[in-house]
């Protein structure tokens, strides 16, 4: 098939969800020009894209729902089923100081000329034709603009329950000056879920982004943060994986105000008993405000045959004077049979700053095992442990505490069933 | 210029502004007035069956060339570097030019041509056989016994001389150009070339593998340490003409050799091309140290002129224990696109990577290695230094690669950036794949400018600014410079401070 044709079949098997007509013909002119991903992309090398790319869906079957996280964080929940908004199990979507509105019914003033603007800024230099995808065909989601603190978190709980569910969502966040929000999200939302999330960061706003992919094993999942932050502003977004066939999470965090500061921070675990497992982080920061602060923080710990990719980012731009980057992607590999594929780039074009990154693949350490065995920590209780010190650099990026210690919760929960 | 504005601010006698001016200057960039014989433009069937021809080629030699050729045609210029580059103009170039006096070629280093042992002299490379590398300050001092090199010397298209090729005979060792080792050693050379980096590798090693004029072939037979150090010097002097050059190495069981490589051009306003393949073959307990300080011209001030260094260089540790260490000095090319690597195949092979490149005016550099592991018990280290001024862009880009059979390997990386300057770039791009878990990999990478507290301190001390600059630099590429042979690195540390000349101020 040219080129072409696939891209037509990938967007005609699916309506586009209403409104936003102008932003999502431009995107999918977009996505004509570039044309679907190919392993022959530089930056879909390692993760064969195919799966993603055929009109139809494989199917993958529900599997029995885990018991729901976040219960108990004072936070209005949102319930999508097969990518769909279910009104009887979501809460009222109103908040003070927060506007919220769908996608699938609604075009309000304030997103038109935002919608696709910062996926469109995303798309340089690298081309992310699922991102350009989503735009133009999403068919739910959620516009939330904030415009104060908000005064509970917005939670985000996706339901995979039909086996050939192929839901795109898109969600546009709006912060504007001195606003705050934490927006949670879990679950697996569909058989193959294509979901971006833009994040516009105004002056001094704060958002904080804590989401756990669903533990099912045969989903397939594309997904897309396109931020952009403001001078004095925060962003901090931190994922958990556990299982799933294919994971591709990018995110494009542009910093353009000064003395902005920017987190990503990602934990991946895998276990190829399950099936198979393939996960894979690309990150671009870009730097283009004065002072600004970013750190990437990605580790996975992979056992039989699990992959993980790390693509990661820091680009300085011209005059980002007193940049601080810091990037690490580190894998913990349990057997022979898994794989780390990374490739941690920097791209610095202004003299005054610091950057530094740092990779590292191996085995757990045979002595901190033994001195653990040593003190009386039976062997697999003692690989649980030396497992968790080695995440906790990205678990730490989360900064509520009841929040953090929720997910890792979670985390000693997937370590004890997969011993 | 810096160095004015020196003399307005500080008052230096004009004597030490010009003398400081003229150490700054590309020291390699006039030319050799000889009459050249050459091929005509362009590249073409008949080139490369004209290349083959001139240099007396048996007929399996023009066979494997044209292979070569027919593939090139169909293959794409590749386009991933970080490099900005203008479009070549492949039938715009010589591809074969020799001095008028090599028609015939000398027997001996005596009948040479009086004007091209002219040339190598100024350019501190004697080819006799006595002195090595002069101009190398304590060089007298040194034993002249042991610190002997043989030096094949090529101009352009053509090998002029090798010297002290009997003494190596008497070892064992072959060292001579490699269109006298196709004649002399065929079986030797079919057994190895292209066993390395094959005919159609990618687009730069491919058009070599066809045009190819000449370049050194060394073998070392087993169990010998080669009495002295080899080195090639590589010459451009002709205008619109492209060099591409071949070396072969091949080390045999329990051997040693270490290698130097130099290489300089005329300064010229047109860009030229560079285009070289190196293969280096390591045998079981073989060890191989190459060498090289690139100072091609690098182009002026404006990024006008310069050479385009597009090569290919790669070690086989073919046998248990092979070792190999890369060590190199990137100062010179307008454009460097240059990955010497490592194939770790051989149980307990071992790989090393020295680089300290250096980009300043307009120059851009993509290089890096490649440490691929393929046998148990492989160890690879990587020690990389980029240095950015002007307007320059200097990238790393290297591979790391643990096979699921290579276990308990090892690697460690160490990228530095220095940026000189805010009108510069500093990239790295490392590829890290491991798939097993026995290994550990480790990679680090750090960017950061001139640190200011080292240059007030040497200011204070009544080091000037540039001197100041060149003596941080120095202190950056340490590490690098610990692993070169004593005579380049010094030469490789005055040229760290020549290549920076006027980046700061």
């Amino acid at each position: 098939m040219a080129a072409s044709e696939a891209v037509t079949a990938r967007l005609s098997a699916q309506a586009p969800g209403p409104g936003f007509g102008v932003a999502r013909a431009a995107a999918a002119e977009r996505l004509s020009a570039m044309g679907l991903p190919g392993r022959r992309d530089e930056y879909w090398r390692w993760t064969d894209p195919a799966a993603l790319n055929t009109p139809e869906v494989a199917p993958a079957a529900p599997e029995p729902a885990e018991a729901p996280l976040f219960a108990e964080v004072n936070s209005l929940k949102v319930v999508f089923v097969d990518g769909v908004f279910d009104a009887d199990a979501s809460d009222d979507l109103a908040m003070a100081g927060v506007e919220i509105a769908r996608l699938a019914l609604e075009e309000p003033a304030w997103a038109t000329g935002l919608y696709g603007t910062l996926e469109e800024a995303g798309q340089t230099p690298v081309k992310r034709p699922f991102g350009a995808l989503n735009t133009a065909q999403a068919t739910d989601g959620l516009l939330i603009r904030v415009t104060a603190q908000a005064e509970k978190a917005i939670n985000l709980v996706y339901v995979h329950k039909s086996e050939a569910s192929d839901p795109i969502l898109h969600h546009l966040i709006k912060l504007e000056e001195g606003a705050e929000l934490t927006v949670l999200e879990t679950g697996p939302a569909g058989a193959r879920f294509n979901k971006a999330m833009e994040v516009d960061v105004a002056k001094g706003a704060r958002f904080h982004h804590i989401r756990v992919q669903g533990a099912e094993q045969d989903r397939r999942a594309v997904t897309h943060i396109f931020a952009r932050v403001a001078e004095e502003a925060l962003f901090k977004s931190f994922t958990l994986t556990v299982n799933g066939k294919l994971t591709r999470n990018e995110a494009y965090i542009d910093i353009l105000g000064d003395d902005a500061v920017a987190h990503i921070a990602g934990a991946a675990l895998g276990d190829g008993k399950d099936g198979p497992f393939h996960h894979d982080d690309t990150v671009f920061v870009t730097h283009a405000g004065l002072r600004g602060e970013s750190r990437q923080v990605f580790k996975k710990v992979l056992k039989n045959g699990a992959l993980g990719t790390f693509q990661g980012k820091i680009w300085v731009k011209p005059g980002a004077q007193k940049t601080d980057g810091y990037q690490i992607s580190q894998s913990l590999l349990l057997d022979d049979d898994s794989q780390f594929l990374a490739k941690p780039e920097l791209e610095i074009y202004a003299d005054d700053v610091k950057c530094s990154h740092g990779s590292t693949t191996g085995a757990i350490d045979d002595t901190a095992l033994f001195y653990l065995r040593s003190r009386g920590v039976p062997e697999e209780e003692a690989k649980g442990l030396l497992v968790l010190s080695f995440l906790a650099d990205a678990i730490d990026e989360i900064e509520d505490e009841a929040l953090k210690e929720e997910i890792v919760a979670r985390l000693e929960d997937w370590l004890a069933r997969h011993r | 210029m810096a160095t004015q504005e020196t003399d307005i601010r500080e008052g230096v006698d004009r004597e030490t502004v010009e003398t400081v001016q003229n150490m700054g200057s590309y020291k390699y960039g006039w030319e050799t007035e000889i009459e050249m014989e050459y091929a005509p433009k362009g590249i073409s069937e008949e080139i490369v069956r004209l290349i083959s021809k001139k240099n007396d080629e048996p007929e399996w030699m023009l066979e494997w060339r044209l292979q070569a050729y027919h593939r090139w045609v169909e293959m794409k210029e590749p386009d991933w570097a970080l490099l900005d580059l203008p479009k070549i103009d492949y039938q715009d170039l010589y591809y074969y030019a020799r001095p008028k006096s090599m028609v015939e070629k000398p027997k001996s280093l005596d009948e040479v041509d009086p004007k091209l042992l002219a040339t190598y002299e100024k350019l501190g490379i004697p080819l006799k056989e006595q002195m090595i590398l002069a101009g190398v300050e304590g060089a007298e001092n040194i034993n002249l016994e042991e610190r002997q090199v043989a030096v094949d010397a090529v101009f352009d298209s053509v090998s002029v001389g090798t010297t002290f090729k009997e003494k190596l005979a008497e070892a064992g060792v072959i060292f001579c150009s490699i269109s006298e080792a196709i004649k002399d050693h065929p079986e030797l050379v079919k057994k190895y070339l292209g066993s390395v980096v094959p005919q159609t590798d990618n687009y730069f090693a491919t058009l070599n593998s066809a045009c190819f004029s000449d370049g050194s072939f060394v073998y070392v037979p087993p169990g010998t340490r080669c009495p002295m150090e080899l080195s090639t010097y590589f010459r451009i002097n002709a205008e619109n003409t492209g060099q591409f050059e071949r070396t072969l190495i091949v080390c045999d069981k329990g051997a040693y050799v270490s290698y130097l490589e130099g290489c300089t051009a005329p300064k010229r306003d047109t860009a030229q091309l560079h285009a070289a393949v190196v293969e280096i073959v390591i045998l079981e307990d073989a060890e191989v140290k190459y060498s090289t300080v690139q100072n091609w011209f690098p182009g002026d001030e404006e990024g006008k002129g310069g050479i385009y260094n597009f090569v290919t260089k790669r070690a086989d540790c073919r046998e248990p224990r092979a070792k190999v260490m890369w060590t190199q000095v990137e100062t010179g090319s307008a454009i460097t696109w240059k990955y010497p690597s490592c194939i770790l195949r051989g149980d307990d092979t071992s790989g090393e990577f020295y680089s300290i490149a250096i980009a300043n005016n307009y120059q851009q550099a993509d290089t890096g290695t490649k440490m691929v592991h393929l046998g148990k018990n492989t160890r690879s280290r990587i020690v990389s230094k980029g240095i950015s001024a002007g307007q320059a862009q200097n990238t790393y880009r290297g591979l790391v690669s643990m096979h699921p059979r290579a276990k308990n390997s090892r690697n460690y990386t160490q990228c530095d950036s220095l940026l000189i300057g805010d009108k510069c770039g500093a990239h790295t791009v490392p590829y890290i794949e491991v798939k097993n878990n026995s290994s550990r990999v480790e990679h680090e990478a750090t960017t950061s400018k001139v640190d200011d507290d080292q240059l007030f301190y040497c200011r204070a001390r009544g080091v000037g600014e540039e001197e100041a600059v060149a003596l941080v630099v120095n202190g950056f590429c340490r590490d690098v410079l610990q692993a070169l042979p004593m005579e380049f690195a010094m030469e490789a540390q005055s040229l760290v401070a020549i290549s920076l000349e006027g980046s700061v101020g």
